[in-house]
């Protein structure tokens, strides 16, 4: 039988994880990638603490965040794809100025 | 003991994983290395009574939001990262500051944990309250969604059509209709 | 250790074996069935009637030279066809092709035949068979050569486009059996209505079996929906650069996936392994004789019917199929609402 601090444990390295990416990565699919990480870290938690109370709503509020993250995934993709057909690069830094 | 060898096997493949995503310079592998990752939470999600979840994980997590970025890495020949001579000199790419990075990182976990750790019952072995035929149902798991939550489900199926239009209208080409 | 265990394991090991058969087999069934349907005898010199072609192709196949062109990415290339085809085996893991059996008194317990039957089994075989998209995409991508990118990415497209339609079908079919688990539906399509009738899903839902099995062939990149792979457009798509034994690896995937495809249809729709004369526990033949008419039917459909421009093809999955796909389920989840009120 495993303990509920292992899987909390395992949920904040994952999530301390995806936070490194969003801050130390330059390529704008990284840091959405290192997002996903965080998100997953989170669902994890979630279905843990749903299990130790025996109660369905962890995966139910899982179900929804999936259902977020596909959704955000989306649109981020797709304002990537425009800010890489204007300045022809996927470094965060190449759009620092707020001049399009 | 096989229960604790397997979780050990998956957290550690999943950790494996994620730490290789962030640390892969071609954006293909750190996808792949993602998808993998995913895998391994899927196994922990069965472990944990939750079938549902596992395989709505697979589908639409490492199945569908993983093609699509796949697509994208695919479709802008992503370049890899330190490509240009000016990102190599940038102050975030120094190994000093990668250093201090990880460090405050390892200081997020140690924070992360302390807190979790002080959550009441965090002791007990999971697995001892409810009934783990009730809480894998998919059956009930569909009646509570259509009845205590019908409202986020509604409200989530609104969003996802307003992110399809939206990504549709961003990634048009100037110039189209 | 006892018998059981050997013996569960003995299923798994067969139905891994049959497998492998099934993808040799397929290869000559279609060259044979495709002669056939061309007024001329297939292969018939090697073996008696051309029984031994696919060992020869195999043979063939094993002793090419294997290639790797030179911007090709080392890791990715060997891994698609890999991935490709151990997606297409897992996903035959649950799917249930026999009764419970005791085999004739030997055992105790009856044991079921079929590698594993999980309570979610529908949701495990969508979601393995999204995974082998990933073969597809990662073997056009990893060649580094623009015709192997174009075939890669439009099947890609494709499969996904198609997986919707299919997986509406299947909820349809879902509503009616009241359960994710394979062996539950089949178990529910027992008996006959007026005594000859078989109680078959396909006599319920006549528009749901239509949509699966063209779902199911756009799926295997089959014709009509075998763009991707198209001889005489793109040189052979997402495997051009591939040779030898990392090429063989994609055709047997795609007759497993066939193979995998027709033994879900007959589950959910056919009635599985039930049928009017044999016992129960020699149900596995019917089980054979039905997948097998599937299959005859996609080697059919291939080579008669001409192949669909790709922008046909992504407007047919979109705009025909799927929303058929959700007034079908809509239609059959108001029928199902009534008649049990």
């Amino acid at each position: 039988m495993i303990p509920l601090s292992y899987y909390l444990v395992v949920s904040a390295v994952l999530f301390a994880i995806g936070t490194a990416g969003v801050f130390l990565r330059r390529n704008l699919i990284t840091i959405l990638l290192s997002i996903e990480i965080m998100l997953n870290a989170v669902n994890l938690s979630f279905v843990a603490f749903g299990r130790q109370f025996g109660s369905l709503d962890g995966q139910i509020i899982v179900f929804f965040v999936m259902t977020v993250a596909a959704a955000e995934a989306a649109v981020g993709l797709a304002i990537v794809i425009g800010l890489f057909r204007h300045r022809e690069s996927l470094n965060p830094d190449a759009f620092a100025s707020l001049k399009w | 003991m096989p229960e604790t060898l397997i979780f050990w096997g998956l957290s550690g493949m999943a950790i494996l994983a994620s730490a290789l995503v962030i640390g892969q310079r071609n954006p293909m592998y750190s996808v792949l290395m993602l998808i993998a990752s995913f895998g391994a939470l899927a196994g922990l999600y069965i472990q944990l009574d939750a079938p549902f979840v596992a395989v709505a994980q697979i589908i639409i997590y490492a199945g569908a939001i993983m093609v699509l970025f796949l697509f994208v890495v695919m479709l802008l020949n992503a370049p890899q990262e330190d490509a240009a001579e000016w990102d190599r000199a940038h102050p975030l790419r120094q190994p000093g500051i990668m250093r201090f990075g990880a460090l405050l990182a390892l200081l997020l976990v140690i924070q992360l944990t302390w807190a979790l750790l002080r959550v009441n019952g965090v002791d007990v072995p999971v697995g001892t309250q409810g009934d783990p035929e009730a809480l894998s149902s998919v059956r009930t798991l569909g009646r509570i969604l259509f009845t205590d939550y019908v409202f986020a489900f509604e409200a989530t199926s609104i969003l996802i059509l307003v992110a399809m239009v939206g990504a549709v209208v961003l990634a048009r080409r100037e110039g189209d209709r | 250790m006892d018998l059981r265990f050997f013996i569960q394991l003995a299923i798994i090991g067969f139905t891994f074996f049959m497998l492998i058969n099934a993808s040799a087999l397929l290869v000559l069934a279609e060259r044979k069935i495709m002669g056939f349907m061309q007024q001329r005898y297939g292969p018939y010199l090697v073996g008696p009637h051309g029984l031994l072609q696919p060992l020869a192709d195999i043979l063939k196949l094993l002793m090419k030279e294997e290639l790797r062109p030179k911007g090709a990415d080392k890791w990715l290339f060997t891994l698609a066809p890999i991935l490709s085809v151990t997606a297409a085996f897992a996903a035959f893991a649950t799917v249930p092709w026999g009764a419970e059996t005791t085999f004739f008194g030997l055992l105790d317990d009856p044991v079921s035949l079929g590698v594993a039957d999980i309570n979610v089994g529908v949701l495990v075989i969508f979601a393995i068979t999204s995974m082998g998209v990933y073969g597809i995409v990662l073997a056009g991508w990893s060649s580094n050569s623009k015709y192997s990118l174009m075939g890669g990415l439009r099947a890609s497209a494709q499969m996904i486009s198609y997986e919707l339609s299919y997986a509406t079908a299947l909820a349809a079919v879902i509503l009616l059996a009241g359960s994710l688990s394979l062996r539950e539906v089949v178990d529910t399509q027992a008996g006959t209505w007026l005594g000859f009738i078989p109680q078959w899903y396909v006599f319920l839902q006549p528009v749901g079996f239509i949509i699966y099995m063209i779902a199911g062939v756009a799926e295997t990149n089959r014709a009509p929906f075998d763009f991707p792979e198209a001889e005489q457009e793109l040189v052979a798509g997402y495997n051009t650069e591939y040779s030898s034994v990392r090429f063989a690896l994609f055709p047997q995937a795609e007759y497993i996936n066939m193979t995998t495809m027709s033994a879900v249809a007959t589950d959910l729709y056919l009635g599985g392994w039930h049928g009017p004369f044999l016992p129960p526990e020699l149900g596995w033949i019917w089980f054979l004789l039905k997948v097998g008419a599937i299959l005859f039917t996609y080697i059919w459909v291939r080579w008669t019917l001409p192949r669909y421009r790709y922008d046909q093809l992504m407007q047919f999955g979109w705009k025909w199929l799927f929303p058929a796909a959700v007034i079908n389920l809509v239609v059959t989840a108001a029928l199902v609402l009534y008649f049990n009120a």
